[in-house]
Order: structure tokens, then C-alpha cells, then sequence
């Protein structure tokens, strides 16, 4: 059972979307009402747990009186706001965004992504065979996550959950700038000499699967991962008495990966290295 | 927080070099050695962490001395600032000018902008790269904002102090004796020969330059110098706000956003404290008139930052100072001290029992941080991103607080509003666009420099006065973000509103001139290649777009017609969701020079 905090009451505001009224509770952002409203809006770098950074520009919309689109995941909505959000010009900017990611990063984990790009008709291969891409041969330097930046598209996600707004960690940022621009820690080291807990909850909002456990990882690379032959049990944590809730993925009656319901007020996800990691023992039959 | 810290040890130098900025460390937490009491406290938490901007100026200390970032000097960096060292990694391999790579003591930043290739950076950066010894690395730079004096080289030999010398206009020979021997090479010319009006009357913004000595605060009273001040304190803020509103005064980075209701704005809000920022992070491709300023006329932007601190209701004035201006960086430092020491900066002002003083901030080669939440970021010791807005600076600005930035040629025309009064100023230039303007003249001109016009003269008018070549091609209007004219709209009014309906725009004042010998083609490549280097990174129709638009640009940079035609069907694409989805201005602007040359040059047709 997952217990929903109701939380304080807020007034209502209201305003349009796509030429009907929408009503939203204050504080919520365009992509709130617009989902509540049953509008979907495609999402890259925003998270359920995050504050997006509103990097990726997939989610942009108009809104009347605004020079330049706006990204629903993180503008709040305003009485009154007139917002459109199947407009050419917003599509046209998704269409674009989704050729440039596609063209300079591999999506082929990233959920999604496939469908947008076939529903807004990207043709990332346009610019030639000769367009830059992100070329990173996949880090492998621990046991127990895999990092392959081939697939980053710097939402920034990771950065912020190792940071300040989860972890409290701060082993990763992003160095250097522009297209050089890389998710990294400390002098670029391996992760074994950096300041990583290997709390995997980077792993956990990576939404392009650049960051990836490393069964997952492995069974990938040996054509063994298979979603639809996986199971979810939520159980408790049972090594300390903060009591995470964990999710437990199983394939084959092997536990192959280990999440954390995001909307359990306990943990929002997030897990320490002993819950996310720590499984081996459970499937010790020796 | 559960900081890590890595095994590096820091040298001497290194230790000594930001210990000259912290101060010794007091507990071994932070690598003093280990005494009694620090078994029993532990440093760091908010007191410390609060010290966080500091990182940038502790970068500066560590590639001062020794000519990069070594993984020991950073970490002992961090450790005095309990900065994650992976954050402050992020930060210093987010600027041009620092290298966490070793590298020889003296770097030599030689310029291959617009203006200096045009004048000979190709064979100057060959020269040099034959001829520097071992001991010097030469770097490619963006503008070096020394146009007028184009090519132009920078050396800068680590070291304590750090030695700095320029070279422009650059030959092989002075460049290597720039680098060699920094400090005794040749003198730079006074700033008063980057302005050919110089000693003419009726100059609002310049007419000291060049008048008066730069060093001497005395010399600048005798000269109008604190009349502003003065009549500041009598109005009062409110007083001072009602004029520059009344002036109709408009920001001249490029928003042109009215600096009365930005100041208003600040002043009002409830929030304490209100900072001030003064943005010197003069980096757009051509332009150099606030450097010739601060070089030829440093107090009056102590005295305007004062002014705006008194208005606006701060005590703190940032002033961040782009990092290749080692002269405006010493000319201010100087000016700084000396109305400190005059009781012109200092916890009461011209006895008036007001409190406001100016740190200067370095930046350190990152054009990107001249947008104004970038430069809040890099203030405070993160990456230099814009931050999307709303907020709005007025609203959370510097360290989240109500802040009004202006960059300089805006605040010093806040000298002759108070000193003319506000009819008077409004008098000069048009209706819509009040007050002289700055323009950065460069390119195929007899007289390049910095010129000072009523706002409303035309694009021609500027030319002829600066003296422009036959054979004009095309002019580059408001810099790297700005487009192309033709030689035929030489009768744009320069204005904001006329370059406006004439479809360009103003943007920081540079005019630079192109005759037929320089092919637009490669000219165009170079402004995509600075959109492509200076890009932050963080919003992907920037990071990737520039990326793509440089690469369409170098397939038709040999093709015209049909072969470019899907080329430049692409560019228009990505061009037009880049202006639309971008975070900040830089990827918004980034398509508008390609696209001018496109539309109105007709090039590649
Ligand atoms: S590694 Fe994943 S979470 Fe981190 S920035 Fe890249 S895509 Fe985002
Ligand atoms: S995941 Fe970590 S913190 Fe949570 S209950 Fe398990 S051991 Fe404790
Ligand atoms: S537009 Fe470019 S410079 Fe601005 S935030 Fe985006 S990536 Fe950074
Ligand atoms: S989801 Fe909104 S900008 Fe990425
Ligand atoms: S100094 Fe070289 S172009 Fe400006």
C-alpha cells in the first residue's frame, strides 16, 4: 500500500489551455494542469522527485504574451495564462529537439523516446553521417553501476539527486562546457577513487538508461534482459529500521534490479547501497 | 553534507597561494596541522559553506600562481571552502582561461575574432607557433575587445604576482616578446587612442577619457568628477530613481530594458539585502567601449556604481570584470582603493551615512557569462548557466536577493542625467531612444574605435566619420548576435527602434565594417564557431544546434544554389527552434547573423 500525504489545501487557479479553462491547484506547473487535463506533453529531463531543470526543451509550449516557448515542466501557471500546447511553432521546436538528442546521443534505452520521435516525424539522420555524436566507450569501473555517457542527454537529474536535492553527496556535476559539456566526478576519475556511496539513486532518475545497474547492464550486452518476463514485488528493506520500501524487478526468479516506489512518502524513491545492491545474498542457493 | 576528498596534496605554491586569499587555516579539517582542539569541533557546516563564492576568485589564485589546477591545489581549495570537489571541478573546467592540465607557465591568448583575422591572426598564429619557445603555450582566443588595435595577443606569465602583457596591434616579434618578457614589454598605448573624437566638445560619456588622469581621483574632481554624487544625495533615492525614469535612459547591453523601472523594481522590494552588480564582462566579438572607459576613466564608474547602490538601496557593489583585462582590472582596483581611502566608498559615503562599497570579481574567459543570471552563478562559485526565468533578478537576483545589474556604458550615463538633469538628457537623441550611444567601430575603417553619437545618427553618418574604406561588402551590426547589413542601408537610423524595423538590431553597439577582400563565408563560420565554444551546454537546441548549424555552414561553405539549398533549409530549421526554445539569449541569438546573410546578402544564392 503507498500512503499519499494530502498536504495543505491550495487555492485554485484557472486559466486556458488549448481553448478550453483549466483548473489547477496554485503552485503547479503547466505540465501539471496540462496532464491533469489529460494532455500529454512529451518529458525528458523532468522527474517525478526532481525539480526539472528544464533542460532538454522537449516539454516547450506557447504561451501567449511570451517571446520565446516556454517549458511546461517548470513554469508555473498563472491565473489567466493562455497557454497552447499543439501549436506548429511548439511542435516544431519538440520535432527539432528530438533530431538534435537523437543525432548526438543513443536513445535506445530511453523510454519514449522511439514513439515521440515517430509521432513528431524527427528524422535525426538528416544532418548527415558525419554529424557530431556523443562518442563515450561505457565506464565500467565498479561492480555495481555502469555508466555509458553515449546516452546522456545532461538532463542534470543524476546531478541533482546526488546533490542537494537528495543525496547530499555531491560526487558528480557536469564539467567542461558546450558540446564537451560531461557528467563527471572529481578530475574525471574512475568511481572506486571518487566521492560515490553507490546509493544508486542517480541510477534511479537516469532517464535514458546511460546510467544502468550492472545486471542490467550485462544482461543487455548478452541479449538476456526481457521487461515483459520481469516481475515487481514491493517488500521492506530489512537491514536498518529506516524500513525503505523496496521494489523488487525478477526475471527468471533472479532479482535483476532493485527500485524504490517514487511516490512512497519514505523514501521517493531514493535507497542506500545496502537496499539497491545489497540482494546477493537473497538469491544465494549455493 | 558528506564531503570526500581525495589524496592529492597541495604544493607550497599552491598552499600559499590560496591561504594569500583565505587566510591560514585554522584546524586541520582544512589542512593546518592537527592540534588538541580538533579532536573536539569539527569546521565546516554553514558558516563555512557560506564562503562558497569564493571558489572563483580561490580558481584565479591557483591558476595565478602556478598555471593550473592541479588536483591537489583544487581539493586543498575545497577543503578551505568545504566545496564539493567534484562541484568545483565543474567550475573550473567551465572557463576558457583555467586548465586542470599541466601546462607551461605563460600562456599567450592570441585573438582570432572577426576583427583580428581580418587584419593577419592566421599568419600571426602560425608565426607563433613556430617561434614560441617550450615555455609557452599559445592559445586561440575569442575577442580580445582590443579590435581597434587588431591583431591583438595577451600574455599571461603565472607567477607571483601573475605578469600580463598585450601586444596589439601583434607581429610575430612583439607577441614573443610579450610572452618572454612580460614585464618589460612595451607600454600599451593610453586608452585616449581608442577614441578618434577625443577632445572634441559636447561628449557626454567620453570627454574625460583622455582629459584626465586615470589614476588620480583628485584629477577627476577637478573635472566633474562626485558633482553627480552630490546632487544623488539630494534628491534622495526615490529623487534619483524619478530622474533616470524621467531620462528614459534604456540598458545598453543589448535589452535595452528602462533602467528607471529596473531600479524602481529593485528598490521596492521587501527583501534585504539589495545588491547591486555592474556587468564588465565585456565579451561580445567586437566590442571594447568598456574597457576604453574603465581604462580612461575609472572613477566615474566608482561614482555611477554608487550612485545605483544609493538608488536601489544596496551596500554591496559587485563589479565583474571580464578576466582578459588586466589593465581595466589594475585601473579599477586602483580607483576602488583610492575612494575607499577618500571616504568615497566605506560605511559612510561623502559623509552622508550611507554604506556601500564594490568588490571586483574576475571572470575567466566565458562569454556566456555577460548574460546576467550567469554571471549571478559565477559570482557566487557554480557554473556559469543562466538561470530560466521568471524569477527575475529585480525579484532574486545575487545569492537570491533583489538585484539590479546594468553593465557599464549604462551606468555612466547616469553622471550626465543627474549632473544635465533629466529634460536636458532626454533632449539629446531621439524620442524613443534618449542619450548618446557608444559604438565600437571596426573593420575596413582608417579610424577604428570607440564613438560617442546622439542616438538617431545613421549607420552611414558613423562610417563616414570613422573613415570607411572603399569597397564596402557588408556590415556586422550588433556583434556576434547581431546581423548583417548591406552597403545600400547605410540610412538606418541607429536607434533602437529604427535598427528594429530595419530588422537588425543594436545589440552592444559594434559596427564592424567588411570590405569585398574578406569572404562571408568564413566569416559566418567563425561566428558559428563562437556560438559552438561559448554555448554553456545546459539546454539542447544550444549544446547541439550550434554543433549542427557549424557543421551545415562548413558543407555550403564552397556551395551556392542548389547544392545549399537543403543546407539551408536545415539551418533555417534548427535556426528557428533554437531562437525559440533556447534558455538564453545566446542560443536565441545564435542564428541571427547566418540567418542575415542568408536573407539579406543574398550570400549562397
Ligand atoms: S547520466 Fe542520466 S541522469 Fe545523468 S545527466 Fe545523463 S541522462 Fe541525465
Ligand atoms: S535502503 Fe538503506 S536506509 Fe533504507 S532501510 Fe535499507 S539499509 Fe536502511
Ligand atoms: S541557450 Fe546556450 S548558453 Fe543559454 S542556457 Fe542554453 S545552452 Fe546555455
Ligand atoms: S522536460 Fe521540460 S525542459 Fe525537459
Ligand atoms: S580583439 Fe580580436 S577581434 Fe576583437
Amino acid at each position: 500500500m503507498t500512503v499519499t500525504p494530502l498536504g495543505i489545501p491550495r487555492r485554485m487557479l484557472e486559466f486556458t489551455v488549448d481553448g478550453a479553462p483549466v483548473r489547477a491547484p496554485e503552485g503547479s506547473t503547466i505540465l501539471d494542469a496540462c496532464r491533469a487535463a489529460g494532455k500529454d506533453i512529451p518529458t525528458l529531463c523532468q522527474g517525478d522527485t526532481l525539480r526539472p531543470k528544464n533542460a532538454c526543451r522537449v516539454c516547450v509550449v506557447e504561451v501567449e504574451g511570451s517571446r520565446t516557448l516556454v517549458p511546461a515542466c517548470s513554469r508555473t501557471a498563472e491565473p489567466g495564462m493562455v497557454v497552447r500546447t499543439g501549436t506548429e511553432r511548439a511542435r516544431h521546436s519538440r520535432k527539432i529537439v528530438l533530431e538534435l538528442l537523437a543525432s548526438s546521443a543513443d536513445l535506445s534505452t530511453t523510454p519514449g523516446a522511439a514513439e515521440w520521435i515517430k509521432e513528431y516525424e524527427a528524422k535525426p539522420d538528416r544532418f548527415g553521417p558525419d554529424a557530431a555524436r556523443v562518442n563515450e566507450e561505457p565506464r565500467i569501473d565498479n561492480e555495481l553501476y555502469v555508466r555509458d555517457y553515449a546516452k546522456c542527454i545532461l538532463c542534470y537529474k543524476c546531478v541533482d539527486a546526488c546533490g542537494e536535492q537528495w543525496q547530499n553527496t555531491f560526487a558528480i556535476s557536469v564539467a567542461g562546457r558546450g558540446f564537451d559539456a560531461r557528467i563527471a566526478v572529481e578530475h574525471d576519475a574512475p568511481l572506486p577513487d571518487s566521492a560515490c556511496v553507490y546509493c544508486g539513486n542517480c541510477v534511479e532518475v537516469c532517464p535514458t538508461g546511460a546510467l544502468a545497474p550492472k545486471t542490467e547492464y550485462d544482461m543487455r550486452a548478452a541479449g538476456t534482459w526481457d521487461e515483459s518476463r520481469q516481475t515487481e514485488t514491493s517488500t521492506v528493506c530489512a537491514y536498518c529500521g529506516v524500513g525503505c520500501t523496496l521494489t523488487l524487478h525478477v526475471q527468471d526468479n533472479e532479482i535483476v534490479k532493485v527500485t524504490s516506489p517514487h511516490d512512497n512518502p519514505v523514501t521517493h524513491g531514493n535507497l542506500c547501497i545496502k537496499g539497491r545492491f545489497g540482494y546477493q545474498h537473497v538469491q544465494n542457493r549455493g | 553534507m558528506d564531503l570526500h576528498f581525495g589524496d592529492g596534496k597541495p604544493t607550497d605554491e599552491e598552499r600559499a597561494a590560496v591561504d594569500a586569499l583565505l587566510g591560514p587555516p585554522e584546524s586541520s579539517w582544512e589542512g593546518a596541522d592537527r592540534s588538541d582542539a580538533d579532536l573536539r569541533w569539527a569546521r565546516g557546516g554553514r558558516a563555512a559553506r557560506d564562503r562558497r563564492d569564493l571558489l572563483l576568485p580561490g580558481l584565479h589564485a591557483l591558476n595565478d600562481r602556478v598555471g593550473w589546477i592541479s588536483e591537489g591545489g583544487l581539493g586543498y581549495l575545497c577543503r578551505r571552502l568545504t566545496v564539493p570537489p567534484a562541484e568545483a571541478y565543474g567550475v573550473a573546467t567551465f572557463y576558457a582561461m583555467f586548465s586542470v592540465r599541466p601546462r607551461p607557465a605563460t600562456v599567450l591568448h592570441v585573438c582570432t575574432d572577426l576583427a583580428c583575422t581580418a587584419a593577419g591572426a592566421g599568419d600571426l598564429c602560425a608565426g607563433l607557433e613556430e617561434r614560441a619557445g617550450s615555455g609557452v603555450s599559445v592559445e586561440r582566443s575569442p575577442c580580445l575587445g582590443l579590435c581597434e588595435r587588431a591583431p591583438a595577443a595577451l600574455a599571461v606569465r603565472a607567477g607571483d604576482p601573475v605578469r600580463t602583457a598585450v601586444a596589439a596591434p601583434a607581429t610575430v616579434d612583439e607577441a614573443v616578446r610579450a610572452a618572454d618578457a612580460p614585464d618589460s614589454a612595451p607600454e600599451e598605448p593610453p586608452a585616449v587612442l581608442a577614441v578618434p573624437q577625443a577632445g572634441q566638445d559636447g561628449l557626454l560619456l567620453l570627454g574625460r577619457v583622455g582629459v584626465v588622469d586615470p589614476a588620480s581621483l583628485d584629477d577627476y574632481r577637478a573635472h566633474g568628477g562626485y558633482t553627480a554624487l552630490r546632487r544623488a544625495f539630494e534628491l534622495g533615492p526615490a529623487g534619483v530613481i524619478r530622474e533616470v525614469t524621467d531620462s528614459g535612459l534604456a540598458g545598453r547591453g543589448g535589452a535595452a530594458f528602462p533602467t528607471g523601472r529596473k531600479w524602481q523594481a529593485t528598490a521596492s522590494r521587501p527583501d534585504h539585502p539589495h545588491y547591486l552588480v555592474c556587468n564588465a564582462d565585456e565579451s561580445e566579438p567586437g566590442t571594447f567601449k568598456d574597457r576604453v572607459l574603465m581604462e580612461g576613466d575609472p572613477y566615474a564608474l566608482v561614482e555611477a556604481m554608487t550612485i545605483a547602490g544609493y538608488a536601489t538601496g544596496a551596500h554591496k557593489g559587485y563589479l565583474y570584470l571580464r578576466g582578459e583585462y588586466p589593465r581595466a582590472l589594475r585601473r579599477m582596483e586602483h580607483a576602488i582603493a583610492q575612494a575607499r581611502a577618500r571616504g568615497l566608498l566605506g560605511d559612510d559615503v561623502l559623509g552622508q551615512g550611507y554604506a556601500f562599497d564594490i568588490e571586483i570579481r574576475r571572470g575567466a574567459g566565458a562569454y556566456i557569462c555577460g548574460e546576467e543570471t550567469a554571471l549571478f552563478n559565477s559570482i557566487e562559485g557554480y557554473r556559469g548557466e543562466p538561470r530560466s526565468k521568471p524569477p527575475f533578478p529585480v525579484e532574486k537576483g545575487l545569492f537570491g536577493r533583489p538585484t539590479a545589474e546594468n553593465n557599464v556604458e549604462t551606468l555612466v550615463n547616469v553622471l550626465p542625467i543627474l549632473t544635465m538633469g533629466a529634460p536636458a538628457y532626454a533632449a539629446v537623441g531621439t524620442e524613443r531612444s534618449t542619450g548618446p550611444k557608444l559604438f565600437c567601430v571596426s573593420g575596413s575603417v582608417e579610424r577604428p574605435g570607440v564613438y560617442e553619437l546622439p542616438f538617431g545618427a545613421t549607420l552611414g553618418e558613423l562610417l563616414r566619420l570613422a573613415g570607411v574604406r572603399p569597397g564596402l561588402r557588408a556590415v556586422l551590426l550588433g556583434g556576434a548576435a547581431g546581423s548583417f547589413v548591406r552597403p545600400d542601408e547605410l540610412d538606418v537610423p541607429l536607434t533602437f527602434e529604427g535598427t528594429r524595423e530595419a530588422g537588425a538590431t543594436l545589440g552592444s553597439g559594434v559596427v564592424m565594417a567588411f570590405d569585398a577582400s574578406v569572404p562571408l563565408p568564413r566569416l559566418l563560420l567563425r561566428i558559428a564557431g563562437f556560438f559552438r565554444e561559448e554555448s554553456c551546454g545546459q539546454c539542447v537546441p544550444c549544446r547541439v544546434g550550434t554543433v549542427r548549424q557549424e557543421e551545415a555552414l562548413r558543407r555550403i561553405a564552397e556551395r551556392t544554389g542548389a547544392a545549399a539549398a537543403d543546407d539551408i533549409a536545415l539551418l533555417r530549421e534548427v535556426g528557428r527552434a533554437m531562437r525559440d526554445a533556447s534558455i538564453c539569449g545566446l542560443g536565441q541569438t545564435a542564428w541571427n547573423a547566418v540567418e542575415s546573410v542568408i536573407d539579406r546578402l543574398g550570400a549562397y544564392t
